[in-house]
């Protein structure tokens, strides 16, 4: 949690049609999406974005299509340029780079994974995945034996030869990955790259990211429209809606804290079991229990614990950390914290209910 | 007296148009009504034009009334006077510009001429083998060559074989880069599509006239120009729009890890367009044979020739025998251009 700051969004904005800067004066005094629309025929596709990227985290940024989230990486590494705004990568602000010195951040600092793959399809399996060694000048050995290297970790060992066309979907998603991998990179953005999976190789394919990640501790700036992947990924969730941002921290704060009824309407549907940790509903201290059923892990998910008390709802649990206990679970706060937010919410249970 | 005087008082132009006397060559229409005897006697008042026959007001209805309005033909004179004043300073600059293309095309000629027809037509069959990597194809070139010099029109086959190779070579040459450079900047593409349109929709034979008057006619220059402007269409067409096709996803890839523009063109677009750049050279070889075949009105050797012979003294036999070799040449000729572009088709999968 403590982390340095590795990229840092200050007060961006994007503003699409044929005059944008003139549009600025109207957004900064309060116009909104709707009505820059409607009088001035223009789109607001980010409005006044602020975000913290911590380096070694991965930071999801969710939301709806439309929200803005795809719009939002590609100005990380200036695929689009803001309408306002800075993005401070290093403490350097990027949108007083040159056109050499951008290269040069794109092919050295940060690399990118795509929604559609976007593959080389003219180019052999190996030759994509060591591209962005050739495309900084080094020799074709050190591209192919970074590929190599970085093919097999993905577990794509043999299929160098292949083109991406004979690969399915899944494969040529990992050929994405060790393409962005063998630049090595400090900064990794992925834009949606699950997302045209199906479930079952998706699950594969965030559980190949979060391995790496626990070797690698690279700064992976994650965009996805499945809450799902986002709770499972994410170490700092930011939520966008109509190009701005409506909630960010960590995801289990927000799963039990939500701020907004979107975001209330967007968690209703979880396992709420599944996602949520023993540790942010656990009790701080560390006073031995009554009626102590047994030892459990801060990290546990819900369900591992009501599995373990067979559904009692007496019991409570010491909660175990590197040998010395750090809380206690009580099965009635779990239970509760299982139901949710609009459920819990007496106003809102007699709203939704009229 | 005419249609227009009533217009032309209106304006208060008479003065300027000085009475009405006309004393520039007389027309053959006018020509034709005095010896008709028809025209009226000058002076006296004409007899009124029907309304359903009022005549545009067009030169030579206007001249009628004014003549110091130019008829049609001073028009046709004044722009062929316009154009023979600046033939020469052109042929100062397009001519040593061109000759280049005529030894070209003249040792194209020679050397093609000088290959026996032993050494040349396994040449042939080969270089087919090793584009196509195909049987069938390769032993209709086989067939094909066989069948022309069994008939005795082998020389001009290979004749026009030469012209096309030639052109064809330079139509890519200038076409590829001028199809990049269009798909590089919309200004770019914007002038030069209407350019393409003209050339393309430009009925063949006139291409011919303004070059008839630039060039020699024994020069072989002449035909070469008007078989490449005819032909350079298509390749310049198919190289930009490949190149604009080409994903936006791996262009945006290629972007995202830091390409520089010219690797992008040569590592991703190029290739990526090849399919379509490959298919504009099938079309170029195609039409140039359409054209070579035109450009025998102005001396082009080969398979036209004997066509126009066939035209021109009435045989029969001569024409149908030389047009069935050209369409022959021509589908061998798209037969294996085809078949080597299906093979760099399957190798970019």
């Amino acid at each position: 949690m403590s982390n340095e700051i590795k990229v840092s969004i200050r007060n961006l904005y994007k503003i699409f049609g044929t005059n944008p800067k003139a549009m600025m004066e109207h957004v900064r005094s309060g116009v909104g999406k709707p009505e820059l629309l409607e009088k001035y025929g223009h789109v607001l596709g980010l409005q006044d974005i602020n975000v913290d990227i911590r380096e070694g985290e991965i930071t999801v940024i969710m939301g709806l299509s439309g929200s803005g989230k795809s719009t939002l990486i590609r100005h990380l590494n200036r695929l689009i340029d803001p309408t306002a705004g800075e993005v401070i990568v290093n403490g350097e602000d990027v949108l007083a780079y040159s056109e050499s010195r951008l290269a040069e951040l794109r092919q050295n600092t940060m690399s990118m994974v795509f929604q559609k793959f976007a593959l080389f399809p003219h180019q052999t399996v190996l030759a994509n995945a060591g591209m962005s060694r050739r495309v900084r000048g080094e020799s074709s050995e050190i591209a192919d034996t970074e590929g190599q290297k970085w093919l097999e970790r993905v577990g794509l060992k043999g299929y160098g030869g292949h083109y991406p066309g004979q690969l399915s979907g899944g494969m040529q998603q990992r050929v994405g990955i060790a393409r962005a991998l063998s630049s090595d990179s400090e900064i990794m953005l992925m834009d949606e790259a699950f997302s045209a999976l199906d479930p079952l190789i998706r699950t594969d394919m965030q559980d190949l990211l979060l391995e790496l990640q626990r070797e690698l501790r690279k700064t992976i700036i994650f965009i996805t429209h499945d809450l799902d992947e986002a709770l499972k990924l994410a170490d700092h969730l930011v939520i966008l809606k109509d190009g701005a941002v409506i909630q960010q921290g960590e995801p289990q704060e927000i799963l039990l804290n939500p701020n907004d009824d979107y975001i209330i309407d967007f968690i209703s549907d979880i396992n709420r079991a599944r996602v949520l940790r023993v540790r942010s509903i656990m009790e701080v201290t560390n006073a031995p229990g009554v009626n102590v059923a047994g030892d459990v892990s801060p990290m546990q998910n819900l369900e591992s614990v009501i599995a373990m008390s067979e559904g009692d709802t007496n019991l409570n649990y010491r909660v175990m950390e590197d040998g010395t206990q750090v809380g206690l679970l009580h099965m009635r706060d779990l239970v509760k914290a299982l139901v949710p937010v609009e459920a819990a919410d007496p106003a809102r249970r007699a709203a939704s209910a009229a | 007296m005419a249609t227009y005087d009533g217009l032309i008082g209106a304006l208060g132009l008479e003065e300027w148009c000085g009475g009405g006397k006309t004393d520039g060559p007389m027309t053959m229409a006018e020509l034709l009504a005095r010896a008709n005897g028809t025209s009226a006697p000058a002076g006296s008042p004409d007899p009124a034009t029907p309304l359903m026959q009022t005549p545009f007001p067009s030169l030579d209805a206007l001249n009628k009334s004014c003549s110091a309005i130019p008829r049609s033909r001073d028009m046709t004179e004044a722009v062929e006077q316009g154009f023979l004043a600046i033939k020469d300073p052109l042929k100062v600059v397009l001519d040593p510009v061109t000759q280049p293309l005529s030894y070209m095309l003249d040792w194209a000629l020679a050397g093609f001429e000088a290959v026996p027809w032993f050494i040349m037509i396994p040449l042939l069959v080969a270089i087919t083998w090793f584009a196509t990597k195909k049987i069938g194809v390769t032993l209709f070139v086989l067939a094909s060559f066989c069948f022309m010099a069994f008939i005795n029109y082998y020389d001009e086959a290979i004749q026009t074989l030469s012209i096309i190779f030639v052109c064809t070579i330079i139509a890519v040459l200038l076409g590829v880069p001028i199809g990049i450079a269009m798909s590089r900047s919309n200004i770019l593409q914007r002038a030069v599509i209407p350019i393409l349109d003209m050339l393309q929709t430009l009925p063949t034979f006139v291409y011919l006239v303004p070059l008839i008057f630039l060039f020699s006619v024994t020069e072989s220059k002449l035909y070469g120009i008007a078989i490449i402007l005819y032909a350079i269409v298509p390749v310049i067409r198919l190289t930009d729009l490949g190149i604009r096709l080409v994903d936006k996803d791996v262009i945006e890839a290629a972007d995202a890890f830091g390409m520089s523009s010219r690797q992008k063109l040569w590592g991703v677009q190029v290739p990526l367009a090849l399919p379509n750049i490959m298919a504009g050279i099938n079309q170029t070889i195609m039409m140039s044979l359409a054209m070579v075949v035109i450009a025998s009105l102005v001396s082009a050797p080969g398979l036209g020739v004997k066509v126009l012979a066939g035209i021109r003294n009435l045989e029969l036999g001569v024409g149908l025998v030389a047009g069935f070799c050209i369409v022959l040449l021509a589908v061998l000729l798209d037969r294996s251009t085809k078949a080597a572009l299906g093979r760099i088709d399957t190798s970019a999968r």
